[in-house]
């Protein structure tokens, strides 16, 4: 059984009328079935709206489904009873790093998850400590949340979600409002812990971000349109179009450049040219 | 500017008072402001003076981060001056056309203005050396008794953990809608008072739109990190009472009982 | 209309103690009509200085010329500056407050005292101009709009106060592929049929290059680097320890000048490098 497994899953809000009757609204996610499996990589692409966010919020029951069921690590995220064991093992990071961050001291907002689970003093110090190196802000743990920049902010943010030790991490687009360096930092983050085991679920509107991942999931209005690695994808010109996704750099130069597109990097481009 | 406000600042160091049970600095704030307004004379402001400066020293946080919170009230630490100077029946020490300065305003002022100043650093001790989650934590301790009546101690606690650390982001944000309004050539300083108030209709709805989006999205990141209320929840940092804590209880009787004793000496000195 | 900015200095906190310069001796000008790339991490003082260039902030000393008018002498009215400069923030959206698309849009030309006409057909030009159906919309909620429509609604409430200058504070951010390059073509446009000068201020190095006539580079309240977007973006190394990087294709081609031998180009778009590297093969 796959780690996160999602059948058939249909999200539809209630929309409120002028007369305050309830009626159901339009269908934020349409049937979509999909699995996640324990150590991989995945991005999550599409348009503003097409369902992303609504899809991560699925996979640690911060939305419950209308139709179908969202399973992680066996657990059915519909069971009250598991909503905690499956949050601490689904940790989520959110696209605004300052709404985020709960306690006003670095160190003490880390602590945030472990206290929650009721976990051990001695060792929530310890997983604070190691979550706060493995993103390289154990420097800082004692300072003031909001002196710190945006990347250092989002860091701090996976710090939280890296403490409670969870086997999967949703990155619901960490980057957006993030300078260049800040992104950077973020990205190398993200990769570092999936090459430590943590399944990775990236949100993002950035395709040379998603050209990172081993699978790529393209959205579009509440449904999967396709479901590939990046290579595939990107070789479908047609498909980028009509989800209004663009090519990674790499990938546009080669295509502008006519090469064979078994060319998918740098270093090969260059053999190529070297020839 | 906004990163500077020094109130409700913590200065991380590792001296004595900061290692120091909060509910224990908490008391002593609490009994210090009190105290403060028990004493009648100038020798009592000196033992207060002197025990608030004991406590800086042994804090090790820098005088200038001390003074630094003060130049922020200092404008009405200048207005309670020149009110209890001029506004004090009594001898007449100096009176020219309708200014009349009495000798108990003179007194009465001083008096005030040490007070406040007194307060103000006193109060802003225990802020610099105390972590917000742990002065939260404190105050839920300390309300704990209160729970078994009904009130809500965890959640007060953590609505103040909150209120503390969106301070700065709810002033930035406000700034930053001034601004763009400001930009579309919005004025909020003329007209009268009915205009001005309208005039604030395009801040307070933008206000009121990001708070809620802040909530709403705090809310969702705490979910997602298992927050479920007080119950069978931990702390990183319990707090504990230390022996230390048991000498800085013994000082603080023995100082309030040296303040209730000066006010033997008389109403002035 | 030209902009002459000349040794601004802007002092945060001062006569306290960790008084800041945010601003230090910056000097540039803006052509008529020509756009001004901005770069800089975040706070390296790109904010402080575009709020310098409409008034929201004074300077401790320095001056901005907007044309012949000098704004920072004190005897200009603000409402004449804000009519000439029309500053849209990052996300613009979180500042619509009105009942209706119409009325939001008319707030700033209403602040400068105009008729009821004009006012109307200054909404009417400034949606129109955005790429929004005036009829269709006027009448709805600026808050039932996608998150890309909203931001247009909001640029166009600044752009109805018919400003000389445009200053555009990473109008992009946020956005997916699609609303990003829509928004950049609308500001491209905007530029060629209205003639404005526009700021354009992004961390998106490609859309720098291709957007900019002239590019500066901030760093702690410095101008460290001015010139057209080839000149700055040669040089890669100085930009990466500020905490920026140049255009992908720039990027791209570097490396491969490195690894390749007789390889050489200084493309800041895909389709030069592209070029490039065909001509290269070719050869």
């Amino acid at each position: 059984m796959a780690f996160i497994e999602i059948k058939n899953l249909t999200v539809q809000f209630m929309k409120v009328n002028e007369d305050g009757s309830e009626v159901p609204g339009r269908k934020a996610l349409d049937d979509i079935s999909l699995e996640i499996e324990k150590g991989s990589f995945a991005a999550v692409v599409g348009m503003n709206g097409s369902g992303k966010s609504t899809l991560a919020k699925c996979l640690n029951g911060l939305i419950l489904p209308t139709k179908g069921d969202v399973t992680v690590d066996s657990m059915n995220t519909r069971d009250e009873s598991r909503l905690w064991d499956i949050r601490s093992r689904v940790g989520m990071v959110f696209q605004n790093p300052d709404n985020q961050i709960v306690s006003s001291i670095v160190e003490d907002d880390v602590a945030f998850g472990p206290e929650n689970l009721g976990v051990e003093p001695a060792e929530i110090r310890r997983r604070v400590d190691d979550a706060l190196r493995r993103v390289g802000m154990y420097e800082q743990r004692n300072k003031g949340a909001h002196m710190l920049s945006g990347g250092q902010k989002q860091r701090i943010a996976i710090a939280g979600a890296v403490a409670m030790r969870p086997e999967c991490i949703i990155f619901d687009e960490p980057t957006a409002m993030l300078d260049p360096k800040g992104r950077e930092s973020v990205m190398k983050i993200i990769k570092e812990l999936n090459s430590e085991g943590i399944t990775t679920i990236l949100i993002t509107h950035f395709m040379e971000e998603a050209a990172e991942a081993g699978r790529v999931i393209v959205m579009n209005a509440g449904r999967v349109l396709c479901d590939r690695t990046p290579a595939r994808l990107f070789s479908d010109t047609e498909m980028i179009e009509r989800a209004g996704l663009e090519l990674p750099p790499f990938i546009e130069l080669r295509e502008k450049a006519g090469l064979p597109s078994d060319i998918t990097d740098i270093e090969g481009l260059a053999a190529y040219m070297r020839r | 500017m906004i990163r500077d406000i020094t109130l409700g600042q913590y200065y991380p160091a590792d001296s004595p008072v900061h290692r120091l049970d909060a509910r224990v600095k908490i008391t002593a704030t609490m009994l210090y402001i009190v105290e403060l307004f028990l004493v009648k004379n100038f020798a009592g402001f000196l033992i207060a003076a002197a025990a608030l400066f004991a406590v800086i020293a042994l804090s090790r946080v820098p005088l200038r981060f001390i003074f630094r919170g003060l130049t922020a009230v200092f404008l009405i630490i200048f207005f309670t001056l020149i009110l209890n100077i001029f506004l004090t029946d009594g001898r007449v020490l100096w009176h020219w056309k309708f200014i009349t300065i009495t000798y108990e305003g003179v007194i009465r002022a001083a008096f005030m203005a040490i007070r406040l100043v007194l307060l103000i650093i006193g109060s802003s001790i225990l802020t610099l050396t105390t972590k917000p989650i742990e002065l939260t934590d404190g105050l839920e301790k300390l309300m704990s008794p209160l729970s078994k009546i009904g009130v809500p101690s965890h959640e007060i606690a953590l609505m103040m953990t909150i209120a503390l650390r969106f301070i700065p982001t709810l002033m930035e944000e406000t700034d930053k809608i001034i601004k763009a309004q400001q930009a579309r050539g919005a004025d909020f300083e003329s007209g009268n008072i009915i205009q001005r108030a309208k005039s604030l209709i395009p801040i307070l709805v933008p206000l009121f739109i990001s708070s809620f989006r802040i909530a709403q999205e705090l809310a969702l990141a705490m979910e997602a990190r298992c927050y479920h209320g007080g119950k069978g929840r931990t702390r990183m940092n319990e707090i504990h009472f230390h022996r230390g804590d048991a000498v800085a209880a013994v000082l603080l009787i023995g100082f309030l009982a040296v303040i209730i004793a000066s006010r033997q000496l008389g109403s002035v000195l | 209309m030209s902009i002459t900015v000349k040794n601004l200095k802007y002092i945060y906190n001062k006569g306290l103690p960790g008084e800041t310069a945010a601003l230090d001796d910056v000097s540039f000008e803006i052509e008529d009509g020509s756009i001004l790339g901005v770069i800089g991490h975040t706070g390296s003082g790109k904010s402080t200085l575009l709020q310098h260039l409409n008034g929201l902030l004074k300077p401790d000393s320095g001056e901005v010329w907007i044309d012949d008018a000098c704004i920072t002498d004190g005897s200009t009215k603000l409402v004449d500056i804000r009519r000439r400069v029309g500053l849209v923030f990052q996300y613009p959206e979180y500042q619509l407050f009105e009942e209706t698309v119409a009325k939001d849009v008319a707030f700033g030309p209403r602040n400068l005292g105009l008729d009821e006409d004009e006012i109307q057909r200054r909404v009417r030009y400034a949606l129109d101009l955005v790429g929004l159906n005036y009829e269709e919309i006027k009448d709805m909620s600026p808050f039932e709009h996608s998150g890309g429509n909203k931001r247009r609604i909001a640029l166009a409430g600044v752009l109805a106060m018919e400003p000389k200058v445009l200053i555009l504070d990473e109008p992009t951010a946020g956005l997916d592929p699609k609303a990003h390059r829509e928004i950049l073509s609308m500001v491209k446009r905007i530029h060629e049929n209205e003639g404005m000068s526009i700021v354009f201020v992004s961390h998106n190095m490609a859309d720098i290059a291709s957007m900019a006539d002239k590019v500066i580079v901030m760093n702690t309240g410095r101008i460290v680097l001015e010139g057209t977007p080839a000149q700055v973006f040669a040089h890669s190394e100085e930009l990466a320890g500020m905490g920026l990087n140049v255009p992908p294709a720039r990027e791209m081609t570097d490396k491969l000048a490195r690894i390749v031998p007789g390889f050489k180009s200084e493309a800041l778009s895909i389709t030069q490098a592209a070029a490039d590297i065909k001509a290269f093969i070719n050869n």
